[in-house]
């Protein structure tokens, strides 16, 4: 820790990345406070590329308006949400069929957020023949303008990891949040919309998350109390998310007295932990001393910004759980995965389950490439040998449960235990991996 | 005959989110409207227990209110309006966030923020144009 940072190095004298925001930041006239376009742009605009590349460029304007953007920034990579057809409905779906229909194209790499269907193994799991066909709509209609049918929300499971200090533009809170506060990139939680028009023009308005100043912490928590695995790790991000959501941006916390377990275990933590804050409240990004790219780079000065506001002290987590364990009596469903599971995830599953069988269905979600990766391992037939499915393209807080009969859901997983009882009326046991795997077995969730 | 006078009694400048020129009778919630999971895009009619506008359609009025809350879906609840004939004719606001941004620009739905609603009664007449909201009787 350097003590001897003071608030006013902090603007005056601070590491590269860091003070550049003055510079990035146009100086406005009274008149002109509008985002300003590069030739390029300005030719977008007036449809020299077509009439959905000038759509695009129009929404991307009106939000770098709304944000005081002073221009844009090139993205390497985006996320786009708003793939479910449960969640977007019928004038979402017809939106982007019309959209669609002016022929725009991706200008970067670009990839869906989960939808509401395992595309390939939907029958035999029971999702409405209907709401499927609906959901091939939404997925076929964002194809047509090159965006991948990855169907993830954990895209860095799939080999997508954005560089330290990358511009992205990126949909999913809990990826958001993963990729700028683990990976070190840049992203503002973007919206189904301005996600595409950000892929069909390969911009984003700088503001926000893109603006190394406005990437300081807003509040220093400590954290007194153990929290050793991925359910504790999102207990803990939801009781952060909650406590901070009246700060600047939804909060951005500098979180110390805790750390990731070392090995496979760490991603999965840290993504936990991420998922909790953001769906709690709307942190799109986390430091956290010695382990964060941004922490480990600039941790003095980040702890001196942070320790200018109020601090946080957690000393138990038992708020998160009385906020999550929702469930009570028998699961119709132990649901793994949200965000998506790993190949490693997946491993320490199959190591659990070995040799057993389930009693209860037990479906473990992943993106259709960590599902391929999987059956040609051979980790997917270990797997199924137990009982247990995974199930790709969509997750448990976008399935449509009711359809599905399913009302009691155990789950390691603070964001869908967080999600589930308003967005599904579903009810949720929440407990570690360990437990939600042995409630698998047993046929219940006996506390003992 | 009594001629009325058509002469606006103020003027309020704001900010332009989507242009558009329209005029119609304002619904003015003084608190922050919910889109998604609260307006049907197919009646135009607001529900949510509690809320001043809980019950009444939106359809061709001016919506005046703070500011939106709750899921990004909104952009898309606004287009659904639009395209059903059921949407408002404007949207004034405070503060403009992604959501009503995006919905009023993918929905044509003409929208100005940084306006001090206080200013606007609930049932006024008002004429929107370029930012400009012209209070005309009430």
């Amino acid at each position: 820790m350097r003590r001897g940072v003071t608030l006013n190095r902090l603007r005056s004298n601070i590491p590269d990345g860091w003070g550049d925001a003055d510079k990035q930041r146009r100086v406005r006239t009274g008149e002109d406070r509008s985002m300003k376009l590069s030739g390029k742009e300005k030719e977008i605009l007036s449809g020299s590329y077509g009439p959905g590349a000038a759509r695009a460029m129009k929404i991307l304007q009106a939000l770098g308006h709304i944000h005081d953007a002073p221009d844009t920034v090139p993205v390497g990579s985006v996320q786009v949400s708003g793939v479910s057809y449960g969640n977007i409905g019928e004038y979402g779906l017809s939106f982007l069929e019309e959209w669609a229909s002016a022929g725009s194209r991706v200008r970067v790499p670009a990839f869906m957020n989960p939808g509401g269907a395992d595309m390939t193994l939907w029958k035999n799991l029971g999702f409405p023949a209907e709401y499927v066909q609906k959901q091939e709509r939404v997925v076929s209609a964002l194809q047509s303008f090159g965006v991948e049918p990855s169907l993830t929300c954990a895209p860095y499971h799939d080999g997508i990891i954005p560089a330290f200090g990358e511009h992205i533009a990126w949909a999913e809170s809990s990826a958001v949040c993963y990729a700028n506060s683990v990976l070190g990139a840049r992203t503002n939680r973007e919206g189904g919309p301005s996600a595409l028009a950000a892929a069909l023009t390969g911009r984003t308005p700088r503001h926000t998350m893109h603006v190394p100043e406005r990437r300081l912490p807003t509040r220093l928590v400590r954290v007194n109390c153990p929290a050793p695995g991925a359910a504790e790790a999102g207990a803990l991000g939801v009781i952060i998310g909650r406590s901070l959501s009246s700060d600047r941006d939804g909060g951005i916390p500098y979180i110390t007295g805790t750390a990731p377990p070392a090995g496979p275990l760490r991603t999965t933590w840290l993504k936990a932990l991420g998922a909790g804050m953001a769906a709690s409240g709307s942190i799109g990004l986390f430091h956290m001393e010695g382990t964060t790219p941004e922490a480990i780079r600039d941790g003095g000065i980040l702890e001196q910004a942070a320790a200018a506001g109020n601090q946080l002290e957690i000393d138990a987590l038992n708020a998160g759980y009385g906020l999550l364990a929702t469930g009570s009596g028998r699961i119709d469903l132990v649901a793994l995965g949200c965000p998506h599971y790993s190949t490693e995830d997946l491993e320490l599953i199959a190591s659990m389950l070995e040799g057993k069988e389930i009693r209860i269905p037990l479906w473990i979600f992943v993106s259709r490439k960590v599902r391929e990766a999987a059956a040609s391992s051979g980790l997917l037939g270990r797997l199924e040998r137990t009982g247990a499915l995974l199930v790709s393209d969509t997750c448990i807080v976008v399935a449509p449960l009711d359809a599905l009969g399913i009302k009691t859901v155990a789950t390691d997983s603070a964001k869908a235990a967080f999600y589930l009882p308003s967005h599904q009326g579903a009810r949720v046991h929440f407990g570690g991996t360990e437990v939600c795997v042995e409630a698998a077995l047993r046929g219940d969730w006996s506390t003992w | 005959m009594i001629e009325q006078d058509f002469d606006a009694k103020k003027k309020i400048r704001g900010r332009v989110i989507q242009p558009g020129e329209t005029r119609g009778r304002v619904l003015k919630s003084p608190v922050p409207v919910g889109f998604f999971g609260h307006l049907d895009p197919e009646s135009g009619i607001y529900r949510e227990t509690g809320h001043p506008l809980d019950g009444i359609s939106v359809t061709d009025r001016v919506m005046v209110f703070p500011k939106a809350k709750g899921s990004t879906v909104g952009s898309y609840i606004i287009y659904g309006l639009s395209r059903s004939g059921k949407g408002p004719a404007a949207m004034i606001l405070e503060e403009c966030d992604t959501i009503v941004a995006v919905g009023a620009i993918i929905g044509e739905v003409p929208a100005v923020d940084q306006i001090d609603i206080s200013m606007i009664s609930d049932g006024a007449l008002v004429r929107v144009k370029d930012g400009v909201v012209s209070i005309e009787e009430g």
